[in-house]
């Protein structure tokens, strides 16, 4: 478990980059981190790219620059590749997980990259699946909190719980549709 | 002995809605749309939720926001309102009223660039350009900072000895909506901590019938000023006693600025807002590169604390003052100014040289500070600087 880290997301408006940087933050948060959360800020419009970011640490965060170098980039839309420099300024040994059915070896090749960690998952899939609606940051979330371990699972999910019963009150088939999703995210992310 | 505090994740918007819940103010005016911020929007729901006792007036502009404050507050209310950017420029002629009538108004700002060009992101060109209206300023540097400062804000501008009007400035976007991990006190620690208000003076008071704003012309004009003034020269020993006994509650300390790796370092940085965050790293990592460098970050800016100031820096060959605004005056910043204006007096002072950046929300970052600990280094080295005011980040 590393002592800090800083994620990128590359979305589409509409899409749920902001809410996924959001609950990340809020879920390290109550497992006793120090974080930031903060979307990149453009003219607002569904489907246009936009970024959100992160910080993690165990430590008091006191940098408030924009994430130029990030440990960690989720990309929520696979269409972006190759309009989007998703990859740039990732860290040496960074890690990228992809929202897409494809195996990590085929994004690799796409995104061009040379070192570093890919990771996919069906984040869509797995949404349209569990609570019927292409909003793919629940999944992604558990994705990257597999492959970097900067929250402990079994609290995580207990965290997530907590957060989905109180924003969508009494509503079930949402609270456990999503919690599904989180599951299959956490399970079904593979690396190379 | 500290009290128990609740952590949680809020925006700088969110921490500063939290605070006037706690605070529960009798009247919040506000003009509800843009450039109003998430802080009114946050608060009405407390207003709607029945949370707070608050009587809410949505105004048709911020003008009005602030004449509405200010009635309010001449009535005996305990009166607020919230802003950013050309919301700000809009209430200029009413942010003169309301200090020279006296009216112990808090406002969170949301600092935001004026246009044009038309732009929404972070610079402090908004409250810099209300420097002199009267307003006691506060900068935050975090949403921490903006929601600590609020709550101190309330007791300074209420204390008999300064009766003005405080702003509580944080950096638009950067902080407003960056969500962070902060300590919040109970809403019963917060009511002690403010106790009731009684206004000084108000209209309402049948037994003592006053006017306020009538004419005064060359006459009188004159002495309302200088009261202001002498009120503003009050202030520092009221931010200090509300810093000292908010830091035994909540044992976050507060004073006039706040100091890092400051006390051996040859040259100074000075910064406010979100920047002197980025910059307490940047100062590690130019330390371990070999030069001794400190921060002092600037927490009030009005009234300005000059002769502190001056104790602290004195000594130091050079002091890096940042500013995130133009004054377009042609002899720097409106910090640098301040600051270069402080040492005046003294026969043997540092040099100083002004960085203006991040307008209209330009980025910066460790990359940034690299540059100016270079420009540290060669003025150490040749004993002047090249150059005195740059621009930090601009292609230009």
């Amino acid at each position: 478990m590393p002592e800090s880290i800083e994620v990128r997301w590359h979305g589409r408006g509409g899409q749920g980059a902001k809410t996924g940087a959001i609950l990340l933050a809020e879920a390290a948060s109550a497992a006793g981190k120090f974080v930031q959360a903060f979307p990149e800020y453009g003219p607002e419009r569904m489907g246009a790219p936009m970024r959100a970011f992160n910080r993690i640490s165990d430590e008091p965060i006191t940098i408030h620059s924009g994430v130029k170098q990030p440990d960690v980039v989720v990309v929520l839309d696979e269409t972006l590749l190759g309009k989007v420099p998703v990859t740039e300024g990732l860290t040496d040994g960074g890690k990228v997980i992809v929202n897409t059915p494809e195996p990590p070896e085929v994004l690799r090749d796409r995104l061009g990259l040379r070192s570093g960690q890919v990771f996919t998952v069906d984040a869509s899939g797995i949404a349209e699946e569990t609570f019927g609606r292409n909003i793919p940051n629940t999944p992604m979330v558990a994705a990257l909190v597999r492959v970097t371990g900067v929250v402990d699972y079994e609290k995580f999910l207990e965290i997530m719980r907590e957060q989905l019963e109180s924003k969508f009150k009494g509503r079930s088939s949402i609270i456990e549709g999503n919690l599904r999703a989180i599951e299959r995210g956490y399970r079904e992310v593979r690396g190379e | 002995m500290a009290v128990k505090m609740t952590r949680m994740t809020l925006t700088g918007n969110q921490a500063v809605a939290l605070a006037m819940k706690q605070i529960n103010p009798d009247v919040v005016a506000a003009y509800p749309i843009t450039p109003q911020t998430e802080v009114v929007q946050t608060f009405s729901e407390y207003v709607a939720n029945g949370e707070v006792v608050t009587e809410f007036v949505t105004a048709e502009s911020e003008h009005s926001a602030m004449s509405a404050a200010i009635g309010a507050a001449a009535a005996g209310a305990r009166a607020m309102t919230a802003t950013s950017s050309q919301g700000l420029a809009l209430m200029w002629e009413m942010l003169y009223i309301a200090s020279s009538y006296r009216l112990p108004i808090v406002m969170p700002v949301v600092n935001r660039a004026l246009s044009g060009p038309i732009n929404i992101h972070c610079d402090h060109s908004d409250a810099m350009g209300a420097r002199d209206a009267g307003w006691i300023q506060l900068y935050s540097e975090n949403p921490q900072e903006a929601y600590d400062n609020l709550i101190q804000a309330v007791r300074i501008a209420e204390d008999r000895r300064v009766l003005l009007p405080v702003m509580v400035c944080q950096d638009g976007f950067i902080t407003s909506h960056g969500l962070e991990n902060l300590e919040v006190l109970d809403d019963a620690v917060v009511r002690e901590f403010l106790g009731e208000y009684r206004a000084a003076i108000t209209l309402l008071d049948k037994d003592r019938p006053i006017t306020m704003g009538p004419l005064a012309l060359q006459d009188y004009y004159f002495e309302f000023k200088v009261q202001q003034a002498e009120a503003m020269r009050r202030a520092p020993e009221v931010i200090e006693e509300v810093g000292q006994a908010f830091g035994q509650l909540s044992s976050r300390q507060y004073g006039f600025f706040e100091t890092y790796q400051l006390e051996d370092a040859e040259a100074a940085i000075v910064a406010l807002g979100s920047t002197a965050g980025t910059a307490r790293v940047a100062v590690d990592r130019l330390r371990r590169d070999g030069l001794k460098v400190g921060l002092l970050k600037l927490r009030v800016f009005r009234p300005f604390p000059a002769t502190r100031l001056v104790e602290v820096l004195t000594g130091k060959a050079v002091v890096a003052v940042l500013d995130r605004a133009e004054s377009l005056s042609g002899m720097g910043g409106p910090v640098f100014t301040e600051f270069r204006s402080a040492f005046y007096d003294l026969s043997s002072r540092p040099l100083f040289v002004n960085y203006i950046y991040g307008l209209g929300g330009r980025d910066i970052g460790l990359d940034e500070f690299h540059r100016v600990g270079s420009d540290l280094r060669k003025i150490l080295a040749e004993g002047k600087p090249r150059q005195i005011i740059s621009y930090l980040g601009a292609r230009l």
